[in-house]
């Protein structure tokens, strides 16, 4: 269980961007935090894998304090995160990083079969250069395999919907359900998807650095929904967030 | 042949207890150990210290690697070596250099090697560099590489050093006839107090040949990288340099790639970037469970690999 106590955070230099987060993720939960762009989420996210340090409150994994835990010693703890914005390199491969991730020398099936649950043909992708040659959605998708590689007992993926297209965006539920089936930990999605919020098991609302609501995704999906509010020449649905602004 | 020859022809060329093809070894500036084939000859040069090898048109699927070391000081060796390939070749040609210095005496090897590749022969060259030994004196390697590619014809050069070498010189230059194609990759670690200066020079003469020129350095401790490159396009023709270099401690890179297109269908590219390892690269891999050390680590490997 992840617990967040009175985490606060404000930007070097800048407003306060985080102001007295309290939230709980319960084991065997897919919880997906939503809200409008700049109310704070993936820095939360941050918070959470170490890649920010909190100014104040604490963070507990497990009844853990691991507030004072850099990122390395977050991700030995058994925290993974998978980046909005994923990092390219040149000269690692697709299979160098998922040994990295695994922490160990996969075989090549072991290795393709972390690329297949992902929907990449293993063949095609194992070998190539993590570089700037791959596109949005198959870097993203590169992504997600070195988290199922880690096999971490917390998952944080941040936007996992942005940068790629329509048809890796529908597959991509496709992995997290069935991540959420085969859950032995429990995962954060930060997304501002429809399609994600439905297969949450509690949804978290951040606006304005704070939780403005928290709830079983059941009750809350449909206070967020509200399929009056597309414009009249854009029939696409859209969530409305209580008090926030507008997002898709 | 000493113990401390074959330690570094493994490391250079894949030594094992000899070459299964056409191979001369040079110890200390003396030819120690040498095998002609059918379609591979080796001799030896009349008139300067070196090689001339003759390999047959249509010779396909063989290597020659002509290795060399020098297992200690004061030693200051300068061979010439001429590599002819035939019509339709296609081969493999491996020149490794080791230089071990247990003393405080300088080390040197310079191989000048002269390449004429003929019509639609494919060549891969590979070229590994390494310095070893305990001692002070300067390891020293200065390779010149000089080809000539035929109509249609094509040569690879791999080409590495990976460390231990104090201060290297490499010269390439190459001239490209009608549909020729040349790509050299390069990688080079330096560390501590090393100097490696690269200079190549491409002139395309002929029309729809192309050079790929790419170069991954990593410069580390206090040593110091000069990259100097000139792409010459005087017919229609492709050129591509990428110069990409990373920087770690005080190291420095100087990079200063030149393009001369001297016909108005010569499409000539030039990318180069130099810094450090990105923020974020360590911090994925940390994010993986590797500490910021394990994540540079990984990261100059992968880059140089």
């Amino acid at each position: 269980m992840l617990s967040l106590n009175q985490i606060s955070w404000a930007a070097p230099g800048g407003g306060r961007i985080l102001q007295g987060i309290d939230l709980v993720v319960p084991d065997q939960k897919l919880v997906v935090i939503t809200g409008p762009n700049g109310g704070g989420k993936t820095t939360l996210a941050k918070l959470i894998a170490g890649l920010e340090k909190p100014d104040s409150g604490q963070i507990l994994l497990d009844g853990q304090n691991i507030t004072d835990f850099d990122i390395t010693q977050r991700a030995k703890a058994g925290i993974s995160y998978a980046f909005q914005q994923p990092v390219r390199f040149k000269g690692l491969t697709v299979a160098d990083l998922l040994e990295l991730a695994a922490g160990r020398k996969l075989s090549e099936h072991a290795a393709c079969d972390y690329l297949i649950r992902v929907g990449l043909c293993a063949r095609e992708y194992i070998h190539r250069e993590v570089n700037a040659t791959l596109s949005g959605g198959e870097i993203k998708r590169i992504e997600l395999a070195t988290v199922l590689a880690r096999h971490t007992r917390l998952t944080i993926f941040d936007e996992p919907e942005a940068g790629i297209d329509l048809w890796s965006f529908h597959n991509l539920i496709g992995v997290f359900k069935e991540m959420q089936e085969d859950l032995k930990g429990s995962m954060i999605i930060i997304s501002h998807q429809e399609r994600i919020l439905s297969i949450a098991d509690e949804i978290i609302v951040i606006a304005d650095g704070k939780v403005s609501a928290h709830g079983p995704a059941a009750g809350m999906l449909p206070q967020l929904l509200n399929e009056e509010s597309g414009c009249e020449q854009c029939p696409k649905k859209e969530i409305v967030y209580c008090g926030g602004g507008r997002d898709e | 042949m000493n113990n401390i020859t074959k330690e570094l022809l493994q490391a250079v060329s894949d030594y094992s207890d000899g070459y299964k093809d056409a191979y001369s070894i040079r110890e200390n500036g003396c030819c120690v150990d040498r095998k002609s084939t059918d379609h591979i000859k080796i001799e030896s040069k009349a008139g300067e210290p070196g090689l001339v090898i003759h390999i047959l048109s249509g010779t396909k699927g063989e290597r020659v690697s002509i290795p060399a070391c020098v297992t200690h000081g004061n030693v200051d060796d300068l061979v010439y070596n001429d590599f002819y390939v035939g019509e339709g070749a296609d081969v493999l040609i491996v020149a490794g250099c080791g230089v071990h210095v247990e003393t405080g005496e300088p080390a040197r090897h310079s191989g000048i090697h002269r390449f004429f590749v003929g019509k639609n022969a494919h060549v891969v060259y590979q070229e590994k560099h390494i310095g070893a030994g305990s001692g002070a004196g300067i390891r020293s390697i200065d390779p010149v590489t000089e080809i000539t590619l035929e109509e249609g014809s094509e040569l690879e050069m791999d080409s590495l050093q990976l460390g231990g070498v104090d201060q290297t010189l490499r010269r390439t230059t190459a001239v490209l006839e009608k549909g020729a194609h040349l790509i050299i990759r390069e990688r080079i670690l330096t560390d501590g107090e090393q100097q490696a200066k690269t200079d190549f020079t491409v002139e395309m003469n002929g029309a729809d040949s192309s050079v790929n020129l790419i170069s991954r350095s990593v410069a580390k401790g206090n040593s110091h990288q000069i990259y100097r490159s000139k792409i010459i396009g005087n017919a229609p023709c492709a050129g591509h340099s990428e110069c990409d270099a990373i920087i770690v401690d005080k190291g420095r890179v100087d990079a200063a790639p030149e393009l001369t297109a001297n016909h108005e269908d010569a499409a000539l590219i030039h990318e180069a970037a130099i810094g450090k390892i990105a923020g974020e690269q360590i911090m994925k891999l940390r994010t993986l469970g590797l500490t910021e050390e394990e994540a540079e680590a990984k990261i100059v490997a992968g880059f140089l690999k």
